[in-house]
């Protein structure tokens, strides 16, 4: 491999240019892909709710005198795909309003505290293999490439920047000197508190089920069999019954993280106008919707490598089954081969199915009102994470004490109690049934309404 | 200078411009905030250049990340409420320089007493990393570590305590 001998050479040679060439491997298909994802949302969503969506921009009819006589007279579609750049000149032609009673400083600061940490956060992510190369025990040039700094914190340096992102929103909410503005705002904070901490423990079971803060560790620790049992198979997180949780809080935490609906409440457009970026214009809005679009991409990464097996296409151990069925050595190899050079492309591919998962939701869901987003957040996703954890905690002690018929005992067990506990303190603070009086229909004066009144009536209720 | 001094001086440096312009700022409280979020950040900055990874990130999960944003809402609840601080017009010089004196004083006497050798040994293997910090937490400072907790969960049950007598 010739790239591989050259970035070998280059990380000896000169380490600052290898790690500017990682971050801008990271960077910049992020910033080429935000307006294929402003696109692929306004598609996808008038698509979902039966529109036809933006689909002439880019569409070219050819006169038909056209020089070239393939061409003319023909109509060229392009699906609207150019409608992101023009939506782009329009924000940037858009006359920049300031507004005049406004903190100046935060005021320009905030839309950059908030695109920095949407771009920061992909720092840990792999979007390769760093393993070896297929039947081989050296490791391939992926392994230079990414991630941009394999720490040993990867996966609280996620949580760390994510929480940072609160305060572009804050920021922005306080300094334009608006009252939505400054809901909005105050909404965003209390939001991302909240559901910080229900991300940070459902992540907390999967570091100690890997036994390593380190997402390429992540990520090889699923390529292992299934249960310990399926040998063929790869481990998925999501396919073992603690990752199942863990992953669906993690998916509900995702959401609200990145104010996409049904939780952008910091935004909501019929109560707040459009909350903190109300008095926010042209290229200044422009940032802040490149931040939600690059944290939800980057987001949707984490979310692939920590629980849908990062870069492998399939969950199917290739070498494995390679080893096992010589017969089949040829297309097991090749498979193996193919999923580890184009591991970036199945990367990219769970990254965009993601992303197409935030816009079903919101196309799905309505949003929520302040009150059931807390109450979800703490009384509901908290509480389960945090179940969740003794769970996965009680399973790796007996699977390292008894083995694997250990480990899946003490797992039913810790769930059959949890269960209980739960159905226990949920009979115990239930509300009995509403006493609301029977209904009855009367007139004006008090009188019972006349029987055929009372029929329609109860037709329509 | 060679570039790990530099790198110092620059985070260092603007480390303590924040924290000065936590108290310059004082006439606008969000912006003292902001100057105490990037002190802190920059702190944690200061501890990743040592090597001790996982304090710099809890210092950044911590303090710039929850602590900070708490305070930041708090300081826009109140103002909602009214949008002056209060002035403080009064000067205290002579409590002012006995402080500052007092604070030199203490510096000075860390700096001169300052022994660095032990900053020149080499790190050991673990140093900074999760597994070494957590395998102390469990076994040398279990007790310290399950005290604070126990503190945590009583300052959380008393401030629950205090809002349902108010309500």
């Amino acid at each position: 491999m010739d790239v591989g001998h050259w970035l070998e050479g280059l990380g000896q040679s000169n380490p600052v240019a290898l790690a500017a060439i990682r971050v801008v491997l990271l960077v910049l298909p992020i910033l080429v892909l935000v307006p294929g994802l402003i696109w692929l949302e306004r598609r996808l969503l008038s698509w979902m709710q039966d529109r036809i969506g933006p689909n002439r921009t880019g569409t070219v009819t050819f006169p038909s005198n056209f020089p070239l006589k393939f061409l003319a007279g023909k109509k060229v579609r392009t699906f609207g795909l150019l409608q992101p750049i023009a939506d782009g000149v329009k924000l940037f032609l858009k006359e920049d309003v300031t507004p005049s009673a406004i903190d100046k400083l935060v005021y320009f600061l905030a839309p950059f505290l908030a695109l920095f940490p949407a771009f920061a956060l992909g720092a840990t992510l792999p979007w390769a293999s760093t393993g070896f190369m297929p039947f081989t025990s050296i490791p391939g040039p992926y392994s230079l490439l990414t991630p941009v700094a394999n720490v040993e914190i990867g996966i609280l340096y996620v949580l760390a920047i994510s929480s940072l992102g609160a305060y572009g929103l804050v920021l922005a909410g306080y300094a334009s000197n608006n009252k939505y503005s400054l809901m909005g705002g105050i909404r965003a904070s209390a939001q991302l508190i909240s559901y910080e901490l229900g991300m940070g423990v459902s992540l907390a079971c999967v570091a100690l089920a890997t036994g390593s803060l380190k997402m390429p560790d992540m990520v090889m620790q699923q390529e292992a069999a299934l249960w310990g049992v399926a040998e063929h198979i790869q481990n998925w997180f999501v396919f073992t019954p603690w990752g199942l949780v863990s992953a669906i809080v993690f998916l509900i935490c995702l959401v609200a993280e990145t104010n996409r609906a049904p939780f952008d409440l910091p935004e909501a457009e019929n109560e707040l106008i459009a909350g903190y970026h109300t008095e926010y214009s042209s290229m200044k809005f422009a940032v802040f919707f490149m931040g939600e679009y690059a944290a939800m991409f980057l987001l949707s990464g984490v979310f692939a490598a920590v629980f849908l097996g990062g870069y492998n296409l399939v969950p199917v151990r290739w070498e494995h089954l390679a080893d096992t069925y010589p017969a089949m050595a040829g297309f097991y190899g090749a498979m193996a081969k193919l999923n580890y050079w184009l591991g970036p492309l199945w990367f990219l591919g769970k990254c965009a199915g993601g992303v197409a998962f935030f816009i079903w939701l919101r196309a799905t869901l309505p949003r929520l009102r302040y009150d059931q987003l807390m109450s979800l957040g703490w009384k509901t996703l908290l509480p389960l994470a945090v179940a969740n954890f003794i769970v996965v905690a009680l399973y790796i002690v007996f699977t390292s004490l008894y083995g694997p018929a250990g480990g899946w005992g003490a797992w039913g067990g810790a769930t059959l109690v949890l269960v209980l506990l739960y159905l226990n303190i949920a009979a115990a603070t239930r509300k009995g049934p509403l006493a609301s009086p029977p209904r009855r229909i009367a007139l004006v004066d008090g009188t019972e309404a006349p029987a055929s009144l009372r029929e329609r009536e109860q037709v329509k209720t | 200078m060679t570039a790990n001094q530099v790198a110092f001086l620059l985070v260092g440096g603007l480390a303590a411009l924040g924290a000065t312009g936590v108290v310059a700022c004082g006439e606008k409280p969000v912006r003292s905030a902001l100057c105490l979020v990037l002190n802190f950040f920059l702190l944690g900055v200061l501890y990743f250049m040592l090597g001790a990874e996982l304090l710099g990130i809890i210092q950044v999960m911590v303090y710039a990340g929850a602590i900070m944003v708490l305070f930041l809402f708090v300081v826009m609840v109140l103002a909602l409420q009214s949008q002056e601080a209060p002035r403080h017009k009064e000067r205290r010089w002579p409590l002012a320089i006995v402080g500052a004196i007092a604070l030199a004083a203490t510096v000075a006497s860390v700096i001169v007493t300052f022994d660095p050798s032990p900053f020149s040994q080499p790190v050991g293997d673990g140093y900074g990393k999760p597994q070494a910090i957590g395998a102390y937490l469990f076994t040398e400072y279990a007790l310290p570590f399950e005290v604070a907790s126990v503190l945590l969960l009583v300052g959380i049950v008393g401030s629950v305590l205090l809002a349902r007598r108010n309500a």
